[in-house]
């Protein structure tokens, strides 16, 4: 779907983000990009999302050209929503600044609204939603256009545990419902253990890839208390410690 | 209880403030052309009603035409500076100029140069209103997070649509607030203005009825005359909040902190 090749981001005043970065994103995948803060997660996600340009390396699309507005869905670490539009306004807002009419939108935006579990409250505005709820409506933006990739910088970060493991439960389900490309930035090990099935860990200043790991897990009720849950995040541990130790 | 004494303490200070100041002046036997007590002041009022209301209405046009046309005027910069930098860079200089200029230094060449006395009140009235609706409605174009101008970007959106459902909803509450500071200020700028006008012999508003009154040692009427102007001060700012927070509370939002 995606080939990213040798990509370096340099910004003014001379702090290099990225350099030399090269990944290989299918379709399907869920990958999270895993390091720590000031590593360069969130700079290739922009550049992933067309929202700022490397100065070196290249992103190649398949079929050669950039995906079309409303191809990438982006969710950011805050909610990010209209705080004067309702939670259907604010899910329909890819949709309008695409030129549908509501009556053409309205099954969809209530439909993803249905799946990440926001039935009921449509007409909700923020401002009555909880921090988890947000979020949810953020995601259920992301999605109405049926984007072919889901950008998501660290969405949860904000939020309590409690809310954070459901959340992420909630996306797994959906992604395996809707079976788009999502590439997840974390600096939480264990989010990225459970959430993603190829794991890139990235060491920084610059950011470099600096290892990826297949998880082996297959998510269900019970993952997080799986052995092979806790051997993965040991796993990821070590070889981010080690990463970062030799950069 | 302590609540409602809190809602009523402005009124009963004022109350008091009255009844004493009635009774300085009474005991004191201070003549009522150099102070007169607040009964006298009311007197003055009930002996020509009329007369104070038509200037205090003519004053009061002054002031919602320089309202109307401060708000237009402050949109239309604030959106121009929010569109391009060079008409920033171009704008924000000369707006400071007309806002740290003190109006009652200009109001004599524009009651020249416009010619018109009535559009030359409102003229005054707007230099002195504009500059908090156009500085709080570029601030609120320039409020919007960097994430949600990105998400438009992202989804495709133009200028036009970005302004149109982004960036101009952002604004309207700093907008509201702007406009309610400016209310007052317009009141004041109309009535600076209609001094220099009276000054040289047009005859209009409040303020010339100040100054008929003050040249006749009419001070009770004088007192009138103010005690109207303040009054339709906090009319205007207690209406324009009332409006504003009417119309972000059906858009679910609250008025700019510290407005």
């Amino acid at each position: 779907m995606l080939r990213i090749e040798a990509v370096g981001r340099r910004f003014a005043g001379g702090v290099e983000a990225l350099r030399g970065v090269s990944l290989d994103v299918g379709a399907g995948d869920f990958i999270a990009l895993l390091g720590p803060s000031g590593c360069g997660k969130s700079t290739l996600l922009r550049l992933i999302a067309g929202l700022d340009a490397p100065d070196t390396g290249r992103l190649d699309w398949d079929g050669g050209k950039r995906p079309a507005p409303g191809d990438i869905g982006y969710v950011f670490q805050d909610a990010t929503l209209l705080p004067w539009a309702t939670a259907e306004e604010n899910v329909f807002l890819p949709l309008r600044l695409k030129g549908m009419a509501w009556a053409a939108a309205a099954e969809d935006v209530r439909g993803v609204l249905h799946r990440v579990g926001l039935a009921g409250f449509e007409g909700a505005r923020p401002g009555q939603l909880s921090g988890g709820m947000r979020m949810r409506v953020s995601i259920a933006r992301a999605l109405v256009t049926r984007p072919r990739i889901l950008l998501m910088d660290e969405p949860f970060a904000a939020l309590d545990e409690f809310t954070r493991h459901r959340l992420q439960a909630d996306l797994h389900a959906v992604w395996e419902q809707v079976g788009c490309t999502v590439v997840f930035v974390t600096h939480s090990i264990y989010e990225a253990a459970y959430l993603a099935r190829r794991i890139v860990l990235m060491s920084s200043r610059p950011g470099r890839i600096a290892r990826e790991i297949v998880s082996p897990l297959t998510v269900g009720p019970e993952t997080r208390l799986d052995p092979a849950y806790a051997a993965l995040v040991r796993t990821v541990t070590t070889a981010l410690e080690g990463a970062l130790e030799a950069a | 209880m302590n609540e409602r004494l809190l809602r009523l303490a402005p009124a009963l200070f004022g109350v008091l403030a009255l009844v004493l100041w009635e009774a300085a002046v009474r005991l004191t036997g201070v003549p009522v052309y150099l102070v007169p007590g607040p009964l006298a002041i009311v007197g003055a009022f009930l002996s020509d009603p009329g007369g104070l209301l038509v200037a205090l209405a003519s004053t009061l046009a002054v002031t919602f035409a320089a309202l109307i046309a401060a708000a237009a005027l402050g949109l239309a910069m604030a959106l121009a500076m929010s569109a391009s930098r060079l008409a920033r860079a171009a704008i924000m200089p000369w707006a400071v100029v007309l806002q740290v200029t003190p109006i009652v230094a200009i109001a004599p060449l524009i009651i020249i140069w416009v010619g018109n006395p009535f559009a030359s009140l409102v003229v005054c009235a707007v230099i002195v209103a504009f500059f908090p609706v156009f500085a709080n409605t570029a601030t609120g174009l320039a409020s919007v997070p960097p994430e949600l101008a990105d998400l438009f970007v992202l989804y495709g959106a133009g200028r036009w649509r970005t302004l149109a459902l982004l960036r101009l909803p952002a604004a309207l509450p700093y907008f509201l607030s702007g406009l309610r500071i400016s209310g007052g200020l317009a009141l004041v700028g109309a009535v600076v203005a209609e001094f220099v006008a009276g000054s040289g012999g047009f005859a209009s508003g409040l303020a010339y009825r100040i100054l008929e009154a003050g040249y006749r040692l009419q001070v009770a009427r004088m007192f009138a005359a103010l005690v109207l102007l303040s009054g339709a001060g906090i009319v205007i700012n207690i209406g324009l909040g009332a409006l504003g927070d009417a119309i972000l509370r059906r858009r679910g939002l609250s008025a700019v902190a510290g407005a």
